[in-house]
């Protein structure tokens, strides 16, 4: 069972909700609504969320983002449409009963951190439990164990001034974590921190949510940290989400220009990784085969250097050059294991193509590409590398938009406000 | 009433001075009753309360320097760090001292130097030592100037009628605040009592209270109270609203946000409004000698009525000292507001 499930949700505020919403309904735009004085936040949002996935929802400011997420814990009361919290629907329930699902099942990261200012850190991170009625030693001790988890041991008797933001929202994260519910909510929760805290941030969570498996929701205006962190995203724009998907799909498969030209700007490199591109592996010796055999391989594929893998496991064991295998044939060798060069440039299947860059130049063969048991999967020759950054190229000279930011995502996320973008909305019509 | 005959649209003539006045005697006829319960309190509040700090009993001195040590426990840096016994000791030497003052202030016939003493020290754990002398040498000018009991008759009415517009004004601004309907029927309401002449309530509250201080402490909780409610409502509205968010998305019910949450991040703004009514409720005290309130203002009217210039310099030199006393005692309260506090916080 889905842990969140959204059902054709609809928020409308203003005079006329319910008309607008039966005029969306039957086609009307958010342009057309406007004309009765409503405007439509959210049009028609359906998703659903499985438990331990991070889905997260991205979109410009005005997008409808922070709109649908306040309604998933009934912040703010759908107009239309169901909201399904582990089965139960939350649309239409009191508000005793609401609390109590907001208390047990859900709870949530807020952009600004909203700590209480007059408390000390560890009194914050207790919050959650203090509200659940938990009693006041062992809602401390949960609470030190969740600034244990976020890295923040020692200073529970601060209070939330003397943190620097990303510290702060280390202890927003660690009352989300204390409160001991499975969906965590995180609303543009790193967009206030600066770049490399946020960057931090986001590899912290990552390794917590490996660890701590929860349901999180995560709201950003950053596709970059978008495409880190979530298991599928969903991209909204004008208050409707335009597609669902993995961050491949969105990159690779976008559903219509709009989401095309978001994703145009995308640092591909810091999304795709060695497997997305590597080829199949041409030169490949048997590590256990004699000289004879491995002379043969590489003179029929004219190749002078092979990949010696284990013949059952796939193992890579290293790289035979043609010069050593002549000689090894000259000297009667039975095997070519002694001959093994096992220094050859690898890297793992999982390396962002950004990673890739440096190896690749260093080595003189194509880069192997293993997986977790080191096995040989595939290769990436310099010439695939490049081709790959070429149609990048490509995809952005035929766009509409400024030139690609190439530095690093670091620079690209360099934006104080929050509720700036770092993609670059599409101009005009794009139909 | 307005007959349609005796009406001359060239010569109009509307009496809304009657109608009020036929609808106030109605009121006061059918709620005598309650008015009578009003007035006795007030009065014997008043009178309770103003005889107490003209001539301290030796019980209150004791639990008046109790309370004082207790104070400075929780207030002065190096005795916060005191165990608990040790701040029990000063509890108890601080209640003895008070007992001591009174006995030797009794011996000299001055009690107002106990008082004096206690306002002091009130002064230095809130704010500073420099304030406590400052209170020291001031109230013992009023002292001086033979002002005293009137002064703490002024101090008692002033007291009695800030408290009671604060009790009444904190409760509607969150309401107000909460509720936008509630705002929009209070805002008028608020600029007709801080607009109306302050002197018209005198008018009413004479009629149906009788010569004394109780009409007076009426008129100047109505003429007081507005700015309590509005920076109140402002303070509960100006919470930062994502914080307020956290509370409601961790469960917590309403009481429970406003009481966690609005009320300590807004108090440092209410106690501003709290600082506010005390001042307006010190302005309207020559008002209420008017209508027979003794203290300072009766001396002030004494004076304007016998062109006296010292008996009116001194009386308004009294009241000076005596808002200058209470603005910083409130201010420094404010200060010490625990947002304000955990702000300052530094390593």
């Amino acid at each position: 069972m889905a842990a969140v499930r959204a059902e054709g949700l609809y928020k409308v505020f203003g005079r006329r909700a319910d008309v607008a919403v039966r005029q969306l309904k039957e086609g009307a735009s958010r342009d057309d609504v406007a004309k009765l004085g409503a405007t439509a936040a959210v049009i028609d949002a359906s998703f659903e969320v499985q438990p331990g996935e991070i889905f997260v929802v991205m979109g410009l400011s005005g997008s409808g983002k922070s709109t649908l997420i306040r309604m998933l814990n009934g912040l703010w009361e759908a107009t239309d449409g169901h909201v399904y919290i582990d089965g139960m629907d939350i649309a239409n329930i009191s508000d005793a009963r609401l609390r109590q699902v907001r208390k047990e099942k859900i709870s949530m990261v807020f952009q600004h951190f909203a700590l209480l200012p007059h408390r000390t850190v560890v009194q914050n991170a207790a919050y959650a439990l203090d509200i659940q009625g938990v009693d006041k030693e062992e809602r401390l001790t949960r609470a030190q164990e969740a600034l244990e988890l976020v890295g923040l041991r020692g200073w529970e008797d601060k209070y939330p001034s003397q943190l620097s933001g990303g510290m702060k929202q280390r202890v927003g994260l660690a009352r989300a974590l204390a409160a001991g519910s499975d969906i965590m909510l995180m609303d543009e929760a790193f967009s206030a921190l600066d770049p490399l805290i946020r960057r931090e941030m986001q590899d912290q969570l990552v390794q917590l949510q490996s660890s701590l498996n929860k349901t999180i929701i995560f709201i950003t205006h950053d596709l970059n940290e978008a495409m880190r962190l979530g298991d599928r995203i969903a991209v909204m724009r004008d208050g409707r989400i335009v597609q669902i998907g993995t961050a491949e799909e969105v990159l690779n498969d976008p559903a219509n220009d709009y989401v095309a030209q978001f994703v145009a700007d995308v640092d591909r490199t810091r999304v795709l990784t060695a497997a997305n591109v590597m080829e199949p592996a041409q030169y490949v010796v048997n590590a256990e085969a004699g000289p004879r055999e491995a002379q043969h391989t590489m003179r029929e594929r004219q190749a002078s250097a092979a990949f010696a893998v284990g013949r059952r496991d796939r193992k890579l064991h290293g790289v035979v050059h043609d010069k050593d295998v002549v000689n090894a044939v000259k000297r009667g060798d039975q095997s070519i294991a002694a001959i093994i060069d096992p220094n050859v440039g690898s890297v793992h299947q999982d390396t962002y193509l950004a990673d890739l860059f440096a190896p690749s130049a260093e080595s003189p063969l194509p880069l192997a590409v293993i997986d977790d048991e080191k096995r040989l999967v595939g290769v990436v020759p310099r010439v695939t590398l490049l081709s790959a950054m070429a149609s990048f190229v490509e995809v952005i000279h035929t766009g509409e938009h400024p030139p690609v930011n190439t530095g690093s995502p670091e620079d690209a996320e360099n934006e104080p406000t929050p509720d700036e973008v770092v993609v670059v909305p599409p101009r005009g019509g794009t139909a | 009433m307005i007959r349609a005959e005796s009406f001359d649209p060239l010569d109009p003539r509307i009496e809304v001075g009657k109608w009020v006045d036929s609808t106030f005697d109605w009121l006061t006829d059918t709620f005598e009753p309650v008015l009578n319960f009003i007035s006795d309190g007030l009065s014997t509040g008043y009178d309770s309360l103003s005889s107490a700090l003209r001539d301290p009993s030796l019980a209150m001195m004791i639990v008046l320097f109790a309370l004082l040590g207790w104070l400075a426990c929780s207030q002065l840096d190096n005795l916060r760090s005191l165990p608990a016994a040790g701040r029990g000791a000063i509890v108890v030497v601080a209640g003895a001292v008070g007992a001591g003052a009174h006995v030797l202030t009794t011996d000299l016939e001055a009690p107002f130097l106990g008082m004096i003493a206690a306002f002091a020290l009130l002064g230095w754990f809130v704010r500073s030592w420099l304030f406590g002398l400052f209170t020291v040498v001031a109230f013992y000018l009023v002292a001086a100037m033979g002002q005293w009991d009137r002064a703490m008759q002024t101090l008692s009415l002033v007291l009695i009628a800030a408290a009671i517009a604060t009790i009444l004004a904190i409760p509607l601004g969150v309401w107000a605040a909460k509720s936008p309907t509630v705002s929009q029927v209070v805002r008028p309401v608020l600029d007709f009592m801080q607009t109306m002449p302050a002197m018209v309530y005198l008018i009413p509250t004479l009629i149906a209270f009788g010569i004394g201080v109780v009409p007076g402490m009426i008129s100047t909780v109505i003429f007081a109270m507005p700015p309590g409610v509005r920076f109140t409502e402002l303070a509960i509205r100006q919470v930062d609203s994502e914080v307020v968010e956290a509370g409601q998305a961790f469960g917590s019910p309403p009481f429970r946000i406003l009481r966690q949450i609005q009320l300590p991040l807004a108090l440092p703004t209410i106690m501003a409004g709290i600082n506010q009514v005390i001042m307006l409720a010190l302005s309207m005290v020559v008002l209420a000698a008017m209508v027979g309130a003794s203290g300072l203002g009766l001396e002030v009217v004494a004076g304007l009525q016998g062109l006296q210039v010292p008996r009116g310099v001194e009386a308004g030199l009294a009241v000076v000292v005596l808002a200058i006393y209470l603005d910083r005692v409130v201010a420094a309260l404010a200060d010490r507001a625990p947002v304000v506090r955990a702000s300052r916080v530094r390593d």
